[in-house]
């Protein structure tokens, strides 16, 4: 296994034609991938008592990928796909979706969060819940609402489709943060938490995502235009092989700057993993009583009587 | 939970019985599952628990091994394997090696077991019986074969973990656990019997794949990954003599040897050590002058375990 960075050849296949760009360490057996994961999924939602899930669908690969791999564990009739699109959202974003809702057949709906997300900063010069200034409000304070805006309405459908509310971000993602606390990370489960961007498109390739999907830059589409890889300054085979050493395999910054990583991303991306370790976490609880939850009251959330009747 | 375990483990008895099986092996608390934390005192049972005794009952003209949370007299819980025969708990093997790093947390609630100790068994041969990480520790199946056991038991509820392509059965975890019965089998020249779980729990898949390999190091039946079921092994018990008299490895140890070096290592490791001047004056790790070079071996080696 070469450790240098850079030149990665990627399965399926090389040369301009590639799909995406795959880091030979981070190659898994896609197979067995896709086998835990409906395993997991089916399991997830027996223990809690539910035989119906659901997600909000964004036409980008993660929730793609989560689809293909929901609707195989539970049947396609099981799974409700939400698209939640905001009036600046690139269309081929829910063209996309909509391609995975065919692909799959399973049940969708498309909710406009507009009215929701105007209602509150305001639009064309009409002040919002927010008050007065709502309109000026910045890039990240608008992304965030929106990411809650798509909680709140995944959470109140899944009491009316009786499903629970199946997790679409990457670990890539959540071990740097690019996530919204309440957001889009919000969710009962996750199937794919533990897969680097690169490993979700080599599994997406194998289940069948459209290749539209697979190939597309990928975007939180907060804004006409924005892709992740240039709001980061890095490319994901750049920066999973990055996490993949220096998180899975340990190697300490001497260690990664002698694999050829610039030392300036090294301690960037070292910065991110450590800010947002708030984000992986449950809530400290201050530790008063003589069984604190978390502490040292600790039981599987499937325990005898924990599913729902 | 423990109710349906303790009937699913009858029905599968039954059918192993119609098979024609001598020997029914139950992976590592396959009575209560394996993630469990505070719920191990809720589904722990005594030795002697009814519950016990009634599946043992289920036995008569058979070898059983299952596995199950043991309460001891001083409330001490234990992950326990026990062997079944004829209508009796024959033996209870309780589990010596306790994995709380990485992904595991059992030491946090369980207790060690300190008894390594074979068993005869109506099958004409002793049997040794380890529980999972027992045998990530060379010492385990040594002592057992030493002591005379000619086939080895390992009940095991092993997370499968590491998809990385470059394996040969895509699974890092199984491809580990292969290599060391393998190992076990050829160097013991003894039958190993390894029992893994299946299915997912929680966050974890077990990855199943149980085997049975011949004294010869031989794989003579590999279940598949993730897929639970029954499977049924013919074995010849008189390969373990072929075996030992062709290749005879276990007469050629040398306990004598092995005893004299560990307790020299003991005696200094634990700052005993009186024969050699040298080692009177670094009863303490830091001042070793490998204890570097040891540190960066470390940081190198591998991390597939159990």
């Amino acid at each position: 296994m070469s450790a240098a960075p850079g030149g990665r050849q990627g399965e399926p296949n090389d040369g301009a034609d590639r799909l995406f760009e795959l880091p030979p360490e981070l190659a898994i057996d896609a197979e067995i991938a896709r086998r835990v994961i409906v395993d997991f999924v089916r399991n997830q939602l027996r223990q809690a008592g539910f035989s119906r899930g659901l997600l909000g669908l964004s036409g980008g690969i993660d929730s793609a990928l989560v689809a293909f791999l929901a609707a195989e564990a539970i049947g396609p009739e099981n799974l409700l796909c939400v698209l939640m699109p905001y009036r600046t959202s690139s269309p081929e974003s829910v063209e996309h979706a909509r391609l995975v809702v065919e692909r799959l057949g399973c049940e969708s709906d498309l909710v406009d969060i507009s009215p929701m997300v105007d209602g509150y900063f305001g639009r064309d010069g009409a002040a919002g819940a927010a008050g007065e200034g709502g309109g000026e409000a910045s890039p990240l304070r608008r992304g965030n609402l929106m990411a809650r805006e798509r909680m709140c309405v995944l959470y109140d459908r899944s009491v009316v489709w009786g499903g629970l509310v199946v997790g679409t971000g990457n670990k890539t993602e959540s071990l740097i943060g690019y996530t919204t606390l309440f957001g889009d990370s919000a969710c009962a489960f996750n199937p794919i938490g533990d897969l680097y961007k690169s490993q979700v498109r080599q599994v997406a390739a194998a289940v069948g995502v459209p290749e539209a999907i697979i190939r597309k830059a990928p975007s939180a589409d907060l804004w006409p235009g924005q892709t992740d890889e240039a709001e980061a300054g890095f490319s994901y085979p750049e920066l999973d092989r990055l996490l993949f050493w220096m998180i899975d395999k340990r190697r300490t910054d001497e260690e990664l700057l002698a694999m050829g990583f610039p030392g300036p991303t090294v301690e960037r991306v070292k910065r991110l993993v450590a800010t947002s370790e708030f984000k992986r976490q449950v809530p400290p609880v201050a530790k008063l009583g003589p069984r604190t939850t978390g502490v040292d009251y600790l039981y599987p959330r499937r325990r005898p009587g924990s599913a729902r009747k | 939970m423990l109710e349906t375990n303790l009937l699913r483990h009858r029905e599968l008895l039954a059918q192993a019985r119609a098979a024609g099986a001598g020997l029914v092996v139950f992976p590592e608390l396959g009575l209560t599952g394996y993630q469990l934390q505070d719920l191990a005192a809720e589904v722990a049972m005594r030795k002697d628990d009814p519950r016990l005794l009634g599946l043992a009952a289920d036995t008569k003209g058979l070898s059983a091994v299952v596995s199950f949370v043991e309460e001891a007299d001083d409330h001490r819980l234990f992950i326990s394997a026990a062997l079944l025969e004829d209508g009796d708990v024959r033996f209870v093997h309780r589990k010596l090696f306790l994995p709380t790093y990485g992904l595991f947390d059992e030491r946090r609630f369980f207790a060690a077991g300190d008894r390594l100790r074979t068993v005869d068994s109506r099958l004409g041969v002793k049997l040794g019986i380890a529980i999972c990480e027992d045998f990530w520790h060379l010492s385990v199946p040594e002592t057992l074969a030493l002591d005379g056991a000619q086939l080895l038991i390992n009940v095991s509820s092993s997370p499968g973990r590491d998809l990385a392509a470059i394996h040969e059965v895509g699974l890092g975890t199984a491809v580990s656990w292969r290599t060391l019965m393998r190992t076990y089998a050829q160097l013991t020249t003894s039958f190993v019997v390894f029992c893994n779980r299946v299915g997912m729990d929680e966050t974890i898949s077990f990855w199943g794949g149980s085997e049975v390999i011949a004294p010869s190091g031989e794989a003579l039946f590999t279940a598949p990954l993730f897929d639970e079921g029954l499977y049924t092994v013919d074995i010849e018990l008189g390969d373990v003599r072929r075996e030992r008299i062709g290749l005879p490895l276990l007469r050629d140890e040398r306990p004598e040897l092995h005893l004299r070096e560990l307790r020299r290592i003991l005696a200094h490791r634990t700052g005993l050590a009186i024969d050699e001047a040298s080692e009177a004056n670094d009863g303490g790790e830091a001042g070793r002058p490998e204890a570097g070079q040891r540190g960066a071996k470390a940081a190198g080696e591998p991390d597939r375990r159990p």
